[in-house]
């Protein structure tokens, strides 16, 4: 049956993308989303989507209960103690809608006019899938079509005078049986894998690591729509790279000097040894503040030209402002590689700039 | 009847629906023809959304409350039991998958609100035939809708939504002011002014018709003039939505969609002004109906879960159908038993006072006539009582600046029901009335806040405020109050301003300005 709300649901439904969709910095901005994955719900708080009206403010408003308590005692609970307590405010009312982070990447794809990703051709990886497609005379018992057999046993019976209908018993015979068989087919199937550099030095302090978190979140969210299985890779360095898992890569602080060069190697090398490019489409990002030990830099700039730039898709250096850093790197990579296709140097300097960074990181489609 | 889905009464719930009927009649219930429907719990919440009619026009609103209410069925959190519409013949709606017992105090709840929707003063200029009425105007918006284009008509729709509340309720009873004479041009002919001048032969004019005393005249004349030159609209109009169809620069069809939206807020305006009273009724005869006549042994445990469940109260919002149900119940005592009049209200005794009883036996008699004729302003200022209030447990309670939280803010009796008055009157809204459409003699609009203690939300209102300057197409102005100074909000089409108002630059030093 269809509905008549349904134009009325759908039109709405518009109306919250359209609301999202332009105060999306705000909502990718919120840390509280990271970790979900992409068919969990995540629920976005509209205040403003109800229709405006003339009421009355809070101040100096009140109203009539029933049940226990004595004069001055609190019925709420203080406002800032918990966003949660809204619901439970005479009157307040705030519209949550629900959307999942696949819509939410979507949208997110849609604002920033990003590019679907084109897996690179050549590399993808072929598998081959059985499909039950037809039917032969042999196969084992537990592929058997049991209408296809009966129906055949009743022809048979029925043609050769042996059914009786008043006793209708259908009894197949091997000539009978009919089996389910299967094609195989040969389905492309495209992975990748992210690499995620970060520096951990001294220099690199919580906010700056949150914004490197929710950033990547969000490359993460964007490239997963694309690719069927991804795996994730976490190198942090400060003059030492090392590989570590995803919640140490978070919250690790170093302190010490920066040598970017040594996460490029331990990249390449884990490259070598288990993604081997052919194979899989590569991403491999890099965020610091831009400080790097004098020397290093030479020595970084020729690891990513001769060795990392020829096996990824993409390299993305992502350059948060911190308060130490001397940001120089950025200006290198830039200056040095910027004419590459397959490069892409972007400034984060605050949380509202991340939406405009991943539009660059991810702007070019590969 | 255009309702597209399969509405049947099967057989039980329709001799059900005899059963009930005859008991409502017996109790001397008085309705229009019912029918019910039985609905599935998609299409009641659809139907729901619309307000109760199916047929209505379509509005993305709609679709909105529509997600809300599905959600909340599908996550248990809420379900619709009833709904009735007011109309002849009523309609009213049944959830397909509900017990037994919950169909009986059901129907019997809907005949309690047919019986109010029929007798109550107030729902007596409402439409009897709006179930058709309202599938004239979806017909109409979508017209409009297929010639200008849904985001044309669908913009302009929301902004008259925002506005649907700016209406006088009282306006269909009293005559504030004479038909709109938009096509009487009579008043703006200036009659030439004749000054009193005395026949005289040439060279005696200046002496007897002196040259100041005609200068003083005319200027008497001119000052008179002045005084009566007429403001517009001649007194404050709080049916901004009326005065906006009348004089607002509007195309036809936006005249038009601004009018449907205004029927239906008067339509719906009496069942806002008497939702204490309508539900108390209507719970009123479900509960003396079920349990006087309908209920059987084995459905008592259901039937008192979910009449509970109807009644719950809570510490942070009143809830109507308790008050409504109790209230009625605490008249029909107080009438049985003759506790009312001069002499109850003087006895002082307080024994005396508890076990009076005259054995009147008026009760009944009694609440028929209160939901007669009053409203939920009228019926909670004449029947609440101290006792009632301690009673019930009532308190009132106040939302605290310092610590941004609501409290507990006293049991006294006036206090609670100045509180309970206050959230009736006007829906609860603010009083809003257009003042002057000449504003600065530029043609701009002024608004006015009549401000009784508590501040306007600014957002919603600067918002609320963009929308009417839309209609109005001239910048509009809302004087109210921020902050215990009074202020001018504006809005010229692209900028909202706010400023304080009767502020010597004296003060001003002293005391910084206080703006948003």
């Amino acid at each position: 049956m269809s509905q008549k709300i349904e134009r009325d649901q759908q039109r709405f439904k518009k109306i919250v993308r359209g609301k999202v969709k332009s105060n999306l910095s705000k909502y990718i901005g919120r840390g509280e989303m990271i970790g979900k994955k992409g068919n969990d719900l995540v629920s976005i708080p509209l205040p403003q989507i109800d229709i405006p009206q003339f009421r009355y403010g809070e101040k100096g408003s009140g109203g009539v209960g029933q049940g226990e308590g004595q004069p001055g005692q609190p019925l709420t609970a203080p406002r800032g103690d918990s966003d949660a307590g809204a619901g439970d405010q005479p009157g307040g009312h705030i519209l949550e809608v629900e959307l999942s982070l696949e819509e939410l990447a979507a949208i997110m794809g849609e604002e920033l006019a990003l590019p679907r990703i084109e897996p690179r051709g050549k590399k993808n990886i072929v598998t081959t899938r059985d499909k039950y497609t037809g039917i032969r005379q042999a196969g084992p018992e537990s592929l058997r079509h049991f209408k296809r057999t009966f129906k055949r046993a009743l022809k048979r019976q029925i043609s050769s005078g042996v059914y009786d209908p008043k006793n209708p018993t259908v009894m197949p015979i091997r000539e009978d049986k009919q089996y389910r068989s299967w094609k195989e087919i040969q389905k492309p199937e495209s992975v990748a894998c992210i690499i995620y550099m970060m520096d951990v030095s001294g220099s690199m302090t919580d906010e700056q690591k949150e914004i490197v978190r929710v950033e990547s979140f969000w490359i993460d969210t964007w490239i997963k729509k694309h690719y069927k299985g991804i795996q994730t890779i976490y190198i942090i360095h400060d003059a030492v790279a090392q590989e570590v898992d995803e919640h140490t890569f978070y919250h690790t602080r170093e302190s010490g000097g920066t040598k970017i060069s040594s996460a490029y190697e331990l990249c390449d090398k884990i490259i070598n040894q288990r993604f081997p490019p052919d194979q899989w489409n590569l991403y491999a990002f890099h965020f610091s503040d831009g400080d790097n030990w004098g020397d290093d830099i030479p020595h970084c700039i020729e690891i990513l030209t001769e060795r990392l730039l020829p096996k990824v898709n993409l390299f993305g250096y992502g350059q948060v402002e911190s308060p130490y850093g001397s940001g120089e790197f950025f200006d290198y990579i830039k200056e040095m590689l910027g004419e590459k296709a397959n490069v892409v140097a972007s400034r984060i300097p605050d949380r509202e700039a991340i939406l405009g960074s991943i539009k660059e990181f991810l702007g070019t489609g590969r | 009847m255009g309702i597209p889905y399969n509405t049947n009464l099967p057989p039980d719930l329709r001799a059900l629906q005899v059963e009930i009927e005859g008991y409502a009649r017996e109790f001397g219930l008085d309705f229009y023809e019912t029918i019910f429907e039985v609905l599935d719990a998609d299409d009641l919440n659809e139907v729901a959304a619309y307000g109760g009619f199916p047929t209505r026009y379509p509005h993305w609103s709609f679709g909105m409350a529509y997600e809300e209410l599905r959600k909340g069925y599908d996550y248990g959190l809420s379900k619709i039991y009833e709904m009735v519409i007011n109309n002849d013949p009523c309609f009213a709606y049944l959830m397909r998958c509900n017990h037994v017992v919950d169909q009986k105090l059901v129907m019997a709840h809907v005949y309690g609100h047919c019986d109010f929707f029929k007798n109550n003063a107030y729902f007596a200029h409402t439409s009897r035939k709006m179930m058709d009425e309202m599938a004239n105007h979806g017909v109409r918006m979508r017209r409009y809708v297929e010639k200008h284009g849904e985001d044309e008509v669908e913009a302009f729709m929301d902004r008259c939504m925002s506005i649907d509340d700016l209406i006088d309720v009282h306006s269909v009873a009293i005559k504030r002011r004479e038909e709109s004479q938009r096509y009487d041009f009579k008043e703006e002919v200036d009659e030439a002014v004749r000054l009193t001048r005395f026949k005289s032969k040439d060279y005696m004019d200046d002496y007897i018709n002196p040259r100041a005393a005609l200068k003083a005249e005319e200027e008497q004349h001119k000052k008179l003039r002045e005084a009566t030159a007429k403001s517009f609209p001649e007194k404050p109009e709080k049916d901004i939505l009326l005065f906006l169809i009348e004089h607002a620069p509007l195309k036809p069809w936006q005249r038009d969609v601004l009018s449907i939206v205004r029927d239906e807020a008067y339509y719906f305006a009496p069942q806002g002004m008497t939702k204490v009273m309508n539900e108390g009724w209507a719970s009123y005869w479900h509960s003396t109906i079920m349990t006087e006549r309908a209920l059987e042994p084995w459905e008592c445990i259901d039937y008192a879960d979910h009449h509970s469940g109807t009644m719950a109260t809570s510490r942070t919002r009143i809830n109507p159908y308790k008050l409504g149900i109790e209230l009625f119940r605490d008249i029909e005592e107080r009438w049985n038993t003759g506790r009312f009049g001069k002499d109850y209200d003087d006895c002082d005794d307080l024994e005396k006072r508890r076990t009076w009883d005259r054995k009147l036996g008026l009760g009944r008699q009694k609440i028929f006539e209160v939901r007669r004729v009053h409203n939920d302003i009228t019926f909670i200022e004449t029947f609440l009582t101290p006792e009632f209030c301690r009673k019930h447990r009532l308190f009132s309670f106040a939302f605290n600046d310092q610590t941004e939280q609501y409290l507990i803010e006293s049991r006294e009796f006036e206090k609670i029901k100045k509180r309970l008055l206050f959230s009736l009157t006007n829906f609860g809204k603010p009083w809003i009335y257009a003042v002057d459409a000449n504003y600065r003699n530029r043609g701009e609009l002024l608004l006015k806040h009549e401000h009784n203690g508590i501040d306007l939300e600014m957002d919603k209102a600067s918002a609320t405020l963009a929308n009417i300057q839309h209609i109005w197409s001239r910048p509009v102005h809302l004087q109210t109050v921020v902050e215990k100074q009074p202020s001018m909000m504006s809005f010229d089409g692209s900028e909202h301003t706010i400023k304080t108002l009767g502020e010597s630059d004296d003060a001003r030093k002293h005391t910084p300005a206080k703006s948003r």
